[in-house]
C-alpha cells in the first residue's frame, strides 16, 4: 500500500488524533495526540489492509524551545507481508511526558521503551516493567534531555566513588618491590 | 672458572650448572609466560582478537589468553570503560593473583577519548595501577606487540618481587 493511502485510511479512522502529515526522503510520518496512541496502534496492527506486524523503533526525541511541546515518541512501523512503511510521531508536553504503552501489541516495545524512559524520563503508563535499562539504577536524571549537562553531574556516581573507595583502601595490600 | 653466558649469567664448564639471581631466573620465566585476563569492551577487543589470533600470533610470545582472573598474570583493558562497568572491572581486577600487571588499550581506556561524557571513565587509572599505555584508536596488533614488549622489559627489570618477605 502506498504511504498516502495508508495516511488516508487512518484519518478516516481517526480524524481528531492525526495533527499533522509530512514528508521526508520518502518517508511519510504523521504527528498524533497522545491520548488514543493505543488504539491508533492497535488500529495499524490489526487492520487487514495495514498489517503493521513489526515496530522496527521505538524512540524519544527532545524538542527543547523549538518546537511548543516538549517531547516527542517515535514509533517506526514496517509490514513484513504488506512491505510498506509509516511513521507515528506522537507529541508530549513538558509537564506531562507521560503515553500509554504498546506492549500489548508488540512485546518487543519492552526495552525501546525502558530506553525511551532511562534516556528521557517518558513514563509509560502500563508498563510491565518500567526500570532503568542502560544506565544504572540509581542514576540521577536523564542523559538525552536537552537540560543534561554533557559530562554529567558533578559529584561522581556512588558505584563509582565505591570503587575509588576500594581502590585507595586495597593499595596497601599491593606487594611493595623492597629496595 | 665460569663463563659469562649473558650479562648476570654465568655456565661453570663441563657441569651443567648456571649461576645467577633468582631476580633473573623469576622475571625470565614470567616474561615468557605472560596470561592476560581479556577484558574487551569496544573495538579495542576486535584488535586484540586479531592479534591474538593466527596472523599475528601472540601465543609464540607465550602470551596465551586466559578468561579466568585466577590464573592471569595481567589484564588488557580493552575499550571504553563506562563507570557502570568500573565495579565489575575493579571486581575482576582484586581476583587475580599477585604479581599482577595492568596494560591500558587504546584512547578510551587511557584516558576517556573522545568520550569526554556523562558516562564514560576518564582514564582506568582513576581506579586501577596502569603499567603500560598503548594509545590508538584502536591501536594495531603491532603496537598491541610494543605495549606487551614494554610490559616484559619492565617485569625484566624487576626486583626482589617474588617475595614479600625478603
Amino acid at each position: 500500500m502506498r504511504s498516502n493511502e495508508i495516511v488516508n485510511k487512518l484519518k478516516e479512522a481517526f480524524p481528531e488524533e492525526i495533527i499533522e502529515v509530512c514528508s521526508f526522503a520518502n518517508q511519510t510520518s504523521m504527528v498524533v495526540k497522545k491520548q488514543r496512541i493505543v488504539e491508533v496502534m492497535r488500529f495499524l496492527h490489526d487492520n487487514p489492509g495495514l498489517n503493521f506486524g513489526h515496530l522496527q523503533d521505538l524512540c524519544g526525541v527532545d524538542y527543547k524551545d523549538t518546537k511548543p511541546y516538549r517531547f516527542e515518541v517515535v514509533y517506526q512501523l514496517f509490514s513484513i507481508e504488506k512491505e510498506h512503511a509509516i511513521r507515528i510521531r506522537a507529541m508530549l508536553p513538558e509537564d506531562d511526558a507521560t503515553i500509554d504503552t504498546v506492549t500489548p501489541i508488540w512485546d518487543g516495545a519492552s526495552w525501546h521503551e525502558r530506553e525511551c524512559y532511562d534516556m528521557f524520563g517518558i513514563v509509560f503508563k502500563g508498563h510491565p516493567d518500567l526500570r532503568r535499562i542502560l544506565m544504572p539504577e540509581d542514576w540521577q536524571g536523564h542523559p538525552l534531555r536537552k537540560d543534561y549537562p554533557l559530562k554529567g553531574p558533578k559529584e561522581y556516581w556512588k558505584g563509582f566513588q565505591e570503587v575509588l573507595r576500594k581502590a585507595d583502601e586495597y593499595r596497601q595490600y599491593e606487594t611493595k618491590v623492597l629496595d | 672458572m665460569t663463563k659469562d653466558v649473558t650479562e648476570d649469567v654465568k655456565v661453570i664448564p663441563g657441569t651443567n650448572a648456571f649461576i645467577s639471581t633468582i631476580d633473573k631466573v623469576v622475571n625470565w620465566g614470567r616474561c615468557g609466560s605472560l596470561w592476560p585476563m581479556t577484558f574487551g569492551l569496544a573495538c579495542c577487543a576486535i584488535e586484540m582478537m586479531a592479534a591474538g589470533a593466527a596472523h599475528y600470533d601472540l601465543d609464540r610470545f607465550g602470551i596465551l589468553f586466559r578468561a579466568s582472573p585466577r590464573q592471569s598474570d595481567v589484564i588488557i583493558i580493552a575499550g571504553t570503560v563506562t563507570y557502570k562497568m568500573a565495579p565489575v572491572i575493579r571486581k575482576v581486577y582484586d581476583q587475580m593473583p599477585e604479581p599482577r600487571y595492568v596494560i591500558a588499550v587504546g584512547s578510551c581506556a587511557c584516558s576517556g577519548g573522545i568520550f569526554n561524557t556523562y558516562s564514560t571513565v576518564q582514564g582506568v587509572d582513576s581506579f586501577l595501577p596502569v603499567d603500560v599505555y598503548i594509545p590508538g584508536c584502536p591501536p594495531r596488533p603491532e603496537a598491541f606487540f610494543e605495549g606487551l614488549m614494554k610490559l616484559q622489559d619492565k617485569i625484566r627489570s624487576e626486583e626482589f618481587k617474588w617475595s614479600r618477605w625478603r
